[in-house]
């Protein structure tokens, strides 16, 4: 039967693809636990990387600072984020404008808008630091929560509104203790994702961390170290940072069964 | 009296507008602003110090059309075209493996082809210099078979940005993709089928016409990505050659020519902008312009 030979492709496909997405990262993760640190022979299997990463100051303080900017910028990004979404749904009707700005944080290239940041921040005459980073990465975090909880106001059963306010809720509690509350699920998911979209991310913050080493973030560390070649510290580095984004993301989308935005 | 029953959910209300203004506050002077400003910027003239001097002029956006820089241009998408052309048969011929999966499984796979996309872009890049470079897998490997001759470089090449690429937008194009295939049902290629379709003409003039807006996503998306991108050429080209992306980088980093850079920046948003629109016509058309305008 053709349809047997049809699966079997399909099924090669797959491999091929899957293969082709996991060897990559995994030959990266096996070699940060290769004791000699070589990729030309396994040596034995060694934790001692890891343990060379807790002795880098340069990392130890490049981490410290990815830590602060992705935790007030998914704090700002999720109330900001989650606002957004209720009033577009309640107001259902939105112009096309709006759409436009709402996704357009999503869409436009890294490098612009951190050019663009960039040369307001200068031309304002504002001091650059963390803070700068921190509002910055908000403006795309804010597009990503919005998307996902907008997707599981999409499922929303407004009557649950409609009971509450004939209740006699005001808007305010309807909002704090009915809206938020269904919402929750999604509202996490969101935080978890702007969380690991701030840790990972390089180029917004490469431009608008001003200059000097004050305000290096874990990426821009790893970027400096990429360019001077492989080492098994990068390796264990990118495992562990790796790792964060993927129990962020297993926890986001457990979290959140409406999956991630675009899915 | 005010009626508070309906008030949270009407339209007209000005409550939601109440709810959203702080982030749009925020996307306005974050977003919209600083992109105007380079918009403007694109028109000034470069100060002999690097700074901005404030004349109008249009020697920027002609200097981007100067041979020079736009052979850079067309390098760039031409990388970008081929890039996400691979990626567009690669990750179309995954979704359709996936969709064809049995239903209950699709959600797993899916989640597992998207993974990789959603971690550390640098960490993915760094990856393939691990396999590609002088020293790295690859050559290990051919050696361990017994390949004993010279092997050419494959770090620091246009394929090697290529490869990179593609593998950190594939998940993405699979995920356009997967879209539309899942929603066909399997009743029009049996139709097709029962018709007396073989199975290649089925695809070819049933389930690819109807999965064209999947795939126009995914390529316009890989393109954008791609054309702009400094992180891959830096490090998977190597300074080898220069993309747009590289370039915007040199002209606010090192060559401090920022209305140039502007210029640069302008044109590519222009480019994108095109492309989406293609990509929304490609859309329409595919849904047979039924659709009611909206807004």
């Amino acid at each position: 039967m053709a349809d047997r030979n049809t699966f079997r492709l399909m099924l090669l496909i797959l491999g091929v693809v899957f293969a082709f997405l996991y060897i990559p990262i995994s030959v990266l993760v096996g070699l940060s636990f290769n004791e000699g640190g070589l990729p030309t022979a396994w040596t034995g299997f060694s934790t001692k990387w890891y343990g060379a990463l807790l002795e880098n100051d340069d990392i130890l303080k490049a981490a410290g600072n990815t830590l602060i900017v992705a935790v007030f910028s998914t704090l700002l990004s999720t109330i900001l984020g989650t606002l957004l979404a209720v009033g577009v749904e309640i107001r259902r009707r939105n112009g096309k404008w709006l759409e436009t700005v709402i996704f357009a944080p999503m869409i436009i290239p890294d490098i612009v808008l951190a050019i663009a940041l960039l040369s307001m921040f200068s031309l304002m005459g504002v001091k650059m630091g963390l803070h700068t980073i921190i509002v910055s990465h908000v403006v795309f975090n804010l597009a990503f929560v919005c998307a996902v909880v907008r997707a599981r106001l999409k499922s929303f059963d407004w009557s649950i509104v409609e009971a509450s306010a004939d209740l006699g809720g005001s808007t305010l509690n309807t909002l704090r203790r009915v809206v938020i509350p269904v919402l929750m699920p999604a509202i996490i998911a969101g935080a978890l994702l702007a969380f690991t979209l701030s840790v990972d991310e390089f180029i917004i913050a490469f431009f608008t961390a001003g200059a000097g080493r004050s305000s290096i973030t874990l990426p821009m560390q790893i970027f400096a170290m990429i360019r001077f070649g492989v080492t098994p510290e990068i390796n264990a580095l990118a495992t562990l940072v790796m790792s964060v984004s993927v129990v962020a993301l297993a926890l986001s989308q457990r979290l959140n069964k409406g999956g991630l935005p675009g899915q | 009296m005010q009626a508070p029953v309906n008030g949270f959910l009407m339209s007209t209300d000005r409550r939601p507008m109440l709810l959203m203004t702080p982030a749009l506050l925020w996307l306005f002077g974050l977003m919209v602003v600083p992109c105007l400003l380079i918009l403007v910027l694109a028109f000034f003239r470069r100060g002999i110090y690097g700074g901005i001097e404030y004349t109008w002029t249009f020697e920027n956006i002609a200097l981007v059309f100067d041979p020079l820089y736009f052979q850079i241009f067309m390098k760039s998408a031409g990388i970008a075209g081929l890039s996400a052309a691979i990626a567009c048969v690669l990750g179309y011929a995954a979704a359709y493996a996936i969709a064809a999966m049995p239903r209950r499984h699709q959600p797993l796979l899916l989640f597992f082809a998207v993974l990789p996309f959603w971690s550390n872009y640098l960490v993915r890049t760094y990856a393939w210099i691990v396999l590609l470079n002088r020293e790295g897998l690859i050559v290990n490997l051919a050696r361990w078979i017994g390949y004993e001759g010279e092997l050419p470089s494959m770090l620091y090449t246009e394929q090697a940005v290529v490869i990179g690429l593609v593998y950190n937008y594939l998940p993405f194009v699979i995920l356009s993709c997967y879209a539309p295939l899942s929603r066909l049902s399997p009743e029009i290629a049996e139709a097709s089928r029962d018709l007396g379709g073989s199975a290649w003409t089925t695809f070819r003039r049933v389930t690819l016409p109807m999965t064209v807006p999947g795939i126009a996503t995914g390529f316009v998306f890989v393109f954008v990505l791609s054309i702009g991108n400094f992180v891959t050429p830096a490090l998977l080209g190597g300074g080898q050659f220069q993309m747009i992306g590289n370039l915007v980088y040199a002209q606010f980093l090192t060559a401090n020519d920022w209305p140039f850079g502007a210029a640069l920046s302008m044109v590519l948003i222009a480019v994108m902008l095109g492309l989406l629109m293609g990509q929304a016509v490609v859309a329409e058309r595919a849904s047979g312009g039924k659709r009611a305008p909206d807004g």
